[in-house]
């Protein structure tokens, strides 16, 4: 997985070519500050040789201000530089979000499947901001460190050219930091790894805790789980302290490593030394010397990133090469507007992407405009999935959904979308306003309409209730309105649609049974011309429907209305007997 | 400077509109906090300051570095100066044909010399003594004896000052994980102790946050930050007492750049600050869309809503764009402005030192170190500008860790005991009110008697408050008034155990845990024996399916417990109440949300637990709430109407509204 992450990070770099220009610009600054770093200890050491030595206090002076003119230098490029990697990181940062969001949002519902809601959100926010930081680190990194590695050695093996061994011992300490680091990290990595999985441990026991916090008392068990907590504590503390006490290794090391350096390149100079400007020579080496460690130490920084951004950059390249299933035909067939729908299903199998067995097999009936076709049936049975392949949620395995006799997947999926309102089973909303959701379904909606759709879907109770009215806040997803009143306002915005198709997908569940009933006469009422489904759990709600179909196990078991079905459909007697009473199945049979 | 934006962002469930310990980076009480903290600390106070004792030493040596090293230069240079002007000795002494030896000092040959003493005019006068005294038997060179005592002086230094901080490291990382440690523990008994009511104040995400998040923010502090403020605030004054034992006019140069460093950092942060904001609430306003229209992705095709939501996207983007790069920009900014600032110190300090040097107050050594000091003041002020931001953000979250600590406990005063051979389940309510919050009491007086084997149905709409009930029989929460009895005796004078060990309870929301069927069952009661779980399992008709899965009663259940279905998960917490074995029985019927077959078993298996024991059942199937003793009636919290099923009919009040909706003929649509 990091190696493939590792090519993805520079598939993913490409986005760096809109930024060319800068990137250039960037590099020939970052050279120029490079070289004004590398000045100044030259500058110094003779500064120190030929001016301070020979007690030349002019000399002194002049350097002193060419010193600072190139440190002014420097930090001109680097603010500069500064300034285009903020940009540019940004920047990609801004067209690879955009560039997920779109491809996210043209997926269609197998994808997310696939990939699941909450791993596309950290996809599209964490991913990305990894991937955003690392360029930023790269463009400031990557190019100067090594110019200043590769100057700082020029031009100290250029100071040292009468003192041999001080450029190999330059080479000397950073491969003994070089192999510090990696013998360090090699120790504490797989506990590092183990941290995060002991951490997660310590969260779910604490969660669990949490959520059963009635059964614990209840059981009287504290005690029991007091221990599992302490357990996963020990552990995790254990862990921590390892390694952080083996990291903490690194610091020590490091200024020892340096201040090394420093006493071994005195003790050269001190044997091999000739004359006084070599001692200028011998303090800028040094300096040098600490200039060419630091930068490589830098780069070594990057590849210890390099692996979570890889990993995140691999994520997010997932999502962009990611095929989409459901795709608009070549060439859709046109829709005639607001004419009644008859919907047919023709031999439908469906089976999902991977699974043995199929969900829905030979699923054959005709939903009539003007009627109300339930489908009724235990969990698991299949009931979303069917209604789920008219709008091409999902696409059949085999046979044919079609819509007055045209193939749904004939129609293109815009305007598929625009013949159906649809009421998912969990009552999904937007921020914004109560007024705002329902004109989802309609834009153009007036006052009036939006009253008047809120009115069908029981809603107008609760929300003249509140102070604000229409305009009350929903915060994001609804987090702010009950379950039940979700439902109304999910129901009062798919009637806003008024599309020919009115689809419930078992949308009556967090409704309470009185709200339910006067629910559903209002809609038998008022959309007397729709084609209407519902899939449903309680015989109640579908006791009148028209056309009653009865699915166990992916097959259908019954269908008719629910006087016949209770007479021929063992199922559907069984799942009326759990929820009705004797006599009134007696009464009806 | 990202350490605050390390902090995860919290989401939807993160704090409810109740939330009482809303996190933030300040502490309301930054002295009472932090007082707290030092005593907690206290049984760790002396490795603590063996720690800062260390530390100390650690930075004292670490100073001397560059002083020795700048010993050595000067050794070496003298030894070169030497060298060149015995050099120049030489070559005066071969143009007239005598040799340097025939002098025993270089003050001799240059008195003797005319002209001589231009020969060392150039020389800082400091070095002169040092010149004019030296032999000139033989050539004269670098005196390695000496550079090599003062590298071995140096070798020794660095190598202790490497030892001490490593020691000073270990011994803080062992304070901070032993302090983490005993506050996670105390979260962790504390979290049996509070009430229930507690929780009802507090999200979930809340407390998590305190044993993740805020524990760890406690213990890095301690672990860097603690011992960063005591090096910073040690090399501050070795380096100023280094710098002026050099020079004093030195120092004062190296000085002014000091305000000018601290203005500029003031000026940056502030604009800066102004854009991270700015760049944090575009985040927020960019992952929020991001989020949603994910959720809600099936809404948004349905309604043919894509472009709508790529629109409103691009514009958050671009505002993300603009706010970051500024904010980006300007918190870069202060690495090279601060570094200009310090190179200014450096080039002022060469030139004085140069200055100084050749009029033969210093050395050249002393300016090699003298710059090392230079280099090294400027970090600790950064630093400490850095540690206070993190200071702050400690006592925020010790601030939460301790406000969770020290919440009220439950208290748990009932001592009496049960009668000898236990209780038969006879259950009184006798004029209870009760209301989650003082000021709004949902159930007035309220009176029952249930005698023992009876069952009562609870029903009532979605959200009137069924579980309040179970709640108040658990004594998870405490009456405004009134008093319920078991068998005569008042719950609240009995110990909180007893009172629990007498009641089971099977609610909907099925608890499960990570871990095996056969240790979820035995959750019932943790002494039970293989055998005896497993007969629990059958009673629970459970057995049947247990037995089909890998592994049987070792299969391992996930972390949601997904891999069974809800309907099993019922069966597995029926299986633990029978377990349990208690006197009295609450019970929470399955709704719809489960297959026929399993239903069926479910209903079996609550018949046979509810055998013999006094059992509160909420309701949902309407065969059960005929068949029971009594039916309560709750609305909005409260218990409108108690009675059996054919009196409340009869009644016409709330009930038969309440049975006559579900099952209404809506015919006249059809």
């Amino acid at each position: 997985m990091p190696n493939l992450g590792r090519s993805f990070i520079f598939k993913l770099l490409r986005h760096l070519k809109n930024y060319v220009g800068w990137l250039l610009l960037a590099f020939v600054l970052l050279f120029g500050q490079a070289m004004c770093e590398l000045a100044l200890p030259d500058y110094m050491s003779s500064l120190a040789s030929e001016g301070v030595a020979v007690g030349d206090m002019g000399f002194v002076w002049r350097r002193g201000l060419q010193m600072l003119l190139i440190s002014l230098g420097s930090v001109v490029c680097a603010v500069l530089v500064g300034l285009l990697a903020a940009r540019i990181g940004s920047g990609v940062g801004r067209d690879l979000r955009s560039q997920v969001f779109n491809k996210v949002t043209s997926f269609s519902t197998p994808e997310f499947d696939r990939f699941s809601v909450s791993s596309l959100i950290t996809r599209s926010t964490n991913d990305i901001t990894q991937v955003q930081m690392f360029c930023t680190v790269l463009i400031r990194l990557v190019f100067y460190a090594p110019v200043m590695g590769v100057g700082g050695i020029l031009r100290a093996a250029a100071k040292s050219s009468n003192m041999p061994g001080m450029v190999s011992t330059i080479a000397v300490s950073i491969l003994i930091m070089l192999v510090l680091i990696g013998v360090l990290m090699a120790i504490v990595m797989p506990r590092f790894k183990r941290a995060q999985k002991l951490l997660d441990h310590l969260n779910l026991v604490a969660r669990e805790r949490l959520s059963g916090l009635m059964v614990i008392r209840a059981f009287n068990t504290e005690a029991h789980e007091e221990k599992r907590f302490d357990e996963a504590n020990r552990n995790l503390t254990q862990n921590h302290l390892f390694v952080n006490r083996t990291i903490s290794l690194m610091m020590p090391i490091m200024n020892l490593v340096m201040n090394g350096v420093s006493l071994v390149v005195v003790w050269i100079a001190a044997v091999s030394a000739s004359n006084v400007a070599d001692v200028g020579n011998m303090m800028a080496f040094m300096q040098y010397a600490l200039q060419i460690i630091m930068s490589f130490m830098m780069i070594s920084l990057v590849f210890v990133i390099m692996p979570r951004a890889s990993v995140s950059a691999g994520r997010i390249a997932e999502i962009i090469d990611s095929p989409v299933e459901i795709q608009d035909p070549a060439h859709p067939q046109a829709v005639a507007a607001n004419a009644p729908c008859t919907i047919q299903f023709d031999h439908v199998s469906f089976k999902y992407p991977g699974a043995e067995h199929d969900v829905l097999h030979d699923i054959s009936f005709t939903a009539r405009p003007g009627e109300t076709t339930a489908i009724i049936g235990s969990t698991g049975c299949g009931k979303s999935t069917l209604i789920s392949l008219i709008p091409r949620l999902y696409d059949a395995t085999q046979g044919k959904v079609s819509i007055n006799g045209i193939d749904v997947k004939d129609f293109s999926q815009h305007d598929l979308h625009d013949l159906i309102s649809f009421v998912p089973q969990k009552g999904t909303l937007f921020s914004g306003t109560i007024a705002s959701n329902i004109r989802y379904g309609n834009q153009e909606a007036t006052d009036e309409q939006v009253r008047q759709f809120a009115q069908t879907a029981q809603a107008t109770e609760f929300i003249e209730e509140k102070p604000e009215g229409y305009d009350s806040p929903v915060s994001q997803g609804g987090g702010n309105v009950s379950g039940g009143q979700k439902q109304r306002l999910s129901i009062a915005r798919a009637l806003a649609k008024q599309a020919p198709i009115l689809i419930f997908d078992d949308s009556f569940s967090a409704l309470d049974f009185k709200t339910d009933a006067v629910l559903r006469r209002a809609l038998n009422t008022t959309y007397q011309d729709r084609t209407m489904l519902i899939v449903a759990q309680r015989v109640s709600t579908i006791m009148n429907a028209q056309q009653i179909i009865v699915l166990d196990d992916g097959e259908i078991v019954g269908c008719g209305p629910h006087r016949e079905l209770l007479k021929n459909c063992q199922v559907y007697l069984e799942i009326a007997r759990s929820q009705l009473s004797e006599e009134e199945i007696e009464h009806e049979q | 400077m990202s350490n605050n934006t390390h902090r995860p962002p919290r989401g939807p469930l993160g704090g409810g509109p109740h939330a009482r310990m809303t996190p933030g980076a300040r502490p309301q009480d930054f002295k009472g906090t932090m007082a707290k903290t030092i005593r907690f600390l206290r049984s760790s106070l002396p490795a603590i300051l063996i720690a800062f004792l260390l530390a100390i030493g650690g930075v004292v040596l670490t100073l001397n570095i560059p002083k020795v090293l700048g010993n050595a230069t000067d050794e070496i240079m003298v030894g070169l100066m030497k060298q060149n002007v015995y050099d120049a000795i030489e070559e005066v002494c071969q143009a007239s044909g005598i040799s340097p030896s025939d002098y025993l000092t270089m003050a001799d040959f240059l008195d003797a010399v005319p002209g001589g003493s231009q020969m060392i005019e150039n020389i800082p006068p400091q070095y002169q003594d040092d010149l004019l005294g030296t032999s000139l038997q033989s050539r004269p060179g670098v005196d390695l004896e000496a550079v090599g005592q003062i590298l071995l002086l140096l070798a020794g230094l660095i190598l202790f000052s490497a030892l001490l901080s490593y020691l000073q490291n270990f011994l803080m990382s062992g304070v901070a994980q032993k302090i983490s440690y005993r506050l996670r523990d105390q979260i962790n008994r504390k979290m049996n102790k509070l009430p229930l009511s507690f929780y009802d104040k507090t999200t979930h995400g809340e407390v998590l946050s305190l044993i993740t998040n805020d524990v760890d923010t406690v213990s890095t502090t301690l672990n860097q930050s603690l011992t960063q403020m005591i090096t910073a605030v040690t090399t501050l004054v070795g380096v100023l007492v280094m710098m002026l034992s050099i020079s004093g006019w030195m120092t004062l140069v190296a000085l002014v750049a000091l305000p000018l460093s601290f203005f500029f950092i003031s000026r940056i942060v502030r604009r800066s600050q102004k854009y991270f904001r700015a760049q944090q609430e575009y985040l927020g306003h960019v992952n929020g869309h991001i989020e949603e229209m994910y959720s809600g992705h099936t809404v948004v095709r349905l309604f043919n809503g894509e472009e709508r939501s790529q629109q409103t996207f691009q514009q958050l983007n671009s505002k993300l764009y603009s706010s970051g790069w500024r904010s980006q920009f300007l918190s870069g900014l202060m690495q090279p402005v601060l570094g200009f600032v310090s190179n200014i110190g450096y080039v002022l300090v060469c030139v004085l030192g140069g200055y100084l040097t050749i009029r033969g107050s210093i050395t050249i050594g002393n300016i090699q170190s003298f710059i090392q000091y230079v280099r090294r003041f400027n970090q600790p002020v950064t630093q400490s500008a850095q540690i206070m931001n993190t200071l702050q953000s400690t006592a925020a979250a010790a601030e939460r860790v301790f406000r969770f600590l020290e919440a009220e406990e439950e208290p748990d005063t009932g001592k009496r005991a049960l009668p000898e051979g236990g209780v038969k389940g006879d259950v009184t309510f006798e004029h209870v009110d009760f209301g989650y919050t003082p000021e709004k009491t949902i159930i007035h007086d309220f009176s029952t008697h249930v005698k023992d084997g009876q069952r009562i149905a609870i029903v009532g709409p979605t959200g009137a408050g069924k579980t309040t009930i179970v709640k108040l029989l658990m004594h998870f929460y405490e009456l405004n008034s009134g008093r319920i009895l078991l068998d005569g005796i008042d719950i609240a004078d009995l110990p909180r155990h007893t009172v629990r060990g007498e009641i089971g309870m099977v609610l909907q929301d099925t608890w499960l845990f990570h871990g095996t069927i056969r240790d979820n069952i035995r959750y019932g009661r943790l002494d039970a024996t293989d055998e005896e779980v497993e007969h629990a399992a059958q009673m629970a008709c459970a057995d049947h399916f247990i037995k089909t899965l890998p592994g049987s009663y070792d299969f391992e259940l996930n972390e949601e417990a997904s891999n069974v279905s809800h309907g099993q998960k019922q069966l597995l917490t029926i299986a633990r109440a029978i377990l349990a074995d208690p006197t009295v029985l609450i019970l929470d019927e399955a709704t719809s949300s489960v297959d026929t077959r399993t239903e069926v078993l479910i209903q079996q298996a609550m018949n046979r637990l509810m055998q013999g024991r006094t059992s509160f059942i909420i309701a949902h199937r309407l065969s059960t709430i005929r068949d029971a003793d009594r039916i309560l009636v709750l609305n909005e919290g409260d218990i409108v109407e108690q009675g059996t099923h054919e009196e409340l009919l009869a009644k016409g009040g709330f009930y038969a509204n309440l049975y006559n909706s579900q099952f209404e003929p809506t015919d006249e649509a059809v």
